[in-house]
């Protein structure tokens, strides 16, 4: 398509922009829900690590006793059963009384401790080449008449909570694929939705005949109604436009054929009134250049509708036989003014596609040449066949004095008159028309002098519908 | 025949009136759509010649509003030459449509071909010694036997029998029947009384070459 947008291929479709847009924003989202899972499981998970934690020091400092002024401690096996639940991890821990241990590991110092009983400290440190959460808690303990402030220090490494949250990470994550996926899918099932509207628009565009120039009447969603108005506004103008040029033919026309009639009519009239044969010449000159310059001026026209329609082809079915028929039973009353028998031999149904006025014009034009130049009291046939099995061929041959042999190259050119005819009436259009009609079909015109006898011969070829 | 001519243009319509008077028809001339109803309504005719272009309207239109054409032969006479307008107006209920400038003789022939088609009675049978001419069937009937004329003998004839016994020149004939074809030369007049000459001779029609002057016509 030579008017798509610059762009990748995959740029260049509404559709593709959306589904891709929406992709993007579902990866976005699917990132961040995954972090947040993530972030919130790791968080739950140290909580509770570290819930255990103030437990199983809170079960230590309640089992510290004072025994004349000694400090007993029975650890209670409890304090680090429940610290089991959280896995395969290794436990620490240290009970100092004034900053000596009393039992446990010496080197398990905590950075911080409480100020006051009942006060937690935590902290994450590195313990041994681990990284290690530590509990502290504080109580005082009388040994003898002396208040002994203790402090309890329980640690647990982290590997369990690490593999609590990279499982929940994991699943996090292989949700927010899935998560994406869908999003996808729905994106793009979206984007085909909403560009529903625009495509049948499309289609129904499409689907007109050059010449509909109706309005566009249809429901449309808001965005696409000023497309609407505009392409309706612009149909309209086309329209008046068309309508106008038409109009103007018409009118052009009238102007200049009703005095001609007049003239004719008179100058006619005329000649059965005046005696003198140098009179009779005269009105007989008049006549002719009337004759000429009417019949110029109705090809002139024609040569102007045909160009304008051609522009704009109309698809119309048409059955050449019905055309032919039409055409000449049209002239036959201009044949019989010369004698001429006009015969028709054409079988239809023979479908093409085109616009009925031009093809109408281009064979009324070849049939209307070979009236003209056929001496009187001979005859025209007019027969239709198949030229070949996609074409049809309609045939116009007369007995008159046939093309003369060096002008027969250029005879469709524009005002162009064979080089025998120069007695008759005649603006050099008409096979102009008819090859352009023919040209805008997709057909061709064909001028041969037959060899058997005298006579022109025209072949309009047009592609069967 | 009787003629209602409907064209706004005097000149025009006065020259057609004239011309068709002098072939012995009798023709009124309404210069709008409204003289022509008013003509239509005490009136009848053999046919109507319709302007398209009107100063009260379009022909088309009056042709749809009053169907004239149902009972009345209509040839339509345009200004227009595109085929869609005569389609149209052939659509419309005309009989058949002719553009202007016209030639007198291919109104004849129209007019003829319209009012054979529609099989409107012949008006006028013209007898001819024993046999009998009908100048808008175009037949010449003698000893019970029809016989077509060609058209170019049938305006000649139809020349001769208006004029009877009246000598008529080779150039007046030439202009009643060739005034389109310029290249037609009076030999050719001699070709076609010759032929009349021998249909009629059995009727008893004789047509009589006046030396240096022209034909007469003369029969029983």
């Amino acid at each position: 398509m030579s008017n798509a947008v610059a762009g990748p291929f995959w740029w260049r479709s509404i559709g593709q922009r959306l589904t891709i847009l929406l992709a993007g924003i579902a990866a976005v989202l699917a990132i961040l829900s995954w972090w947040m899972v993530t972030s919130f499981a790791r968080e739950a998970a140290e909580r509770t690590q570290d819930n255990v934690l103030v437990a199983s020091a809170t079960s230590i400092a309640e089992a510290l006793r004072s025994e004349q002024g000694t400090i007993l401690l029975e650890l209670p096996y409890s304090a680090f059963a429940m610290l089991d639940a959280i896995g395969e991890d290794r436990v620490f821990y240290r009970v100092a009384a004034n900053g000596e241990t009393l039992t446990g590991y010496d080197d398990l110092i905590p950075p911080n401790t409480p100020e006051r009983p009942g006060e937690v400290a935590v902290r994450t440190i590195d313990f041994r080449g681990d990284q290690v959460r530590t509990v502290t808690v504080r109580r005082t303990v009388l040994a003898g008449q002396q208040p002994v402030p203790v402090l309890v220090t329980v640690a647990q490494t982290r590997t369990g909570v690490e593999a609590i949250g990279s499982g929940l990470s994991q699943t996090a994550a292989g949700l927010s694929v899935a998560l994406f996926v869908f999003a996808v899918g729905l994106g793009a099932f979206a984007a085909g939705n909403a560009l529903k509207p625009l495509n049948s628009f499309a289609q129904a565009v499409t689907r007109r005949g050059p010449a509909d120039l109706r309005p566009l009447r249809r429901k449309v969603p808001d965005e696409l109604s000023p497309l609407l108005v505009a392409l309706n506004r612009l149909m309209d103008r086309l329209g008046q436009s068309i309508r106008r040029s038409e109009e103007f033919i018409a009118e052009a026309a009238h102007r200049v054929r009703t005095p001609l009639a007049t003239v004719r009519a008179q100058a006619e009239l005329a000649l059965h009134t005046v005696e003198k044969d140098t009179e009779k010449q005269m009105l007989r000159r008049i006549i002719r250049a009337v004759d000429e310059s009417s019949r110029s001026a109705s090809q002139l026209l024609d040569h102007a509708t045909v160009s304008f329609r051609a522009d704009a082809l109309a698809q119309e079915q048409i059955d050449l036989a019905d055309l032919a028929a039409r055409v000449t039973s049209g002239l036959q009353p201009t044949a019989e003014m010369k004698d001429i028998a006009l015969e028709l031999d054409a079988k239809g149904p023979a479908f093409v596609l085109g616009d009925a006025i031009l093809l109408e014009s281009a064979l009324r034009n070849v049939l209307d040449n070979s009236v003209k130049y056929s001496p009187a009291e001979t005859e025209i046939t007019v027969t239709l066949d198949r030229a070949d099995p996609s074409n049809w061929r309609l045939v116009v041959r007369d007995q008159g004095r046939g093309f003369s042999a060096d002008s027969l190259p250029d005879l469709t050119t524009r005002f162009k008159r064979g080089s025998n005819v120069a007695q008759v009436v005649g603006s050099g259009l008409g096979l102009t028309i008819a090859e352009e009609v023919l040209d805008a079909h997709g057909g061709r015109i064909e001028l041969t002098n037959p060899k058997n006898g005298a006579g022109a011969c025209v072949s309009l070829i047009l592609p069967a519908a | 025949m009787r003629f209602l001519l409907v064209e706004d243009n005097m000149e025009l319509g006065e020259a057609v009136m004239a011309r068709l008077s002098l072939d012995g028809h009798a023709v009124d001339h309404a210069k709008t759509l409204a003289e022509a109803d008013e003509w239509l309504a005490v009136a009848d005719y053999d046919l109507m010649l319709l302007d398209v272009m009107l100063p009260d309207g379009d022909g088309r239109q009056f042709l749809r509003r009053t169907r004239t054409a149902e009972r009345l032969p209509v040839i339509v006479l345009t200004a227009r030459s595109q085929v869609s307008d005569r389609v149209d107006t052939l659509d419309l209920g005309a009989d058949d449509y002719i553009t202007k400038p016209f030639d007198f003789g291919e109104l004849e022939a129209r007019c003829r071909a319209v009012l054979r088609r529609r099989g409107t009675p012949t008006p006028a049978l013209i007898p001819l010694g024993d046999a009998l001419f009908d100048p808008s069937g175009g037949t010449l009937s003698h000893a019970g036997e029809i016989k077509p004329l060609r058209n170019r003998e049938l305006r000649l004839l139809e020349v001769f029998a208006r004029n009877k016994g009246q000598i008529l020149s080779k150039s007046q004939l030439l202009d009643r029947l060739f005034s389109q074809d310029a290249d037609v030369s009076e030999n050719a007049i001699e070709v076609y009384v010759g032929r009349l000459r021998k249909r009629l001779l059995a009727a008893g029609v004789e047509i009589e070459t006046v030396r240096g002057v022209g034909y007469r016509m003369t029969w029983e």
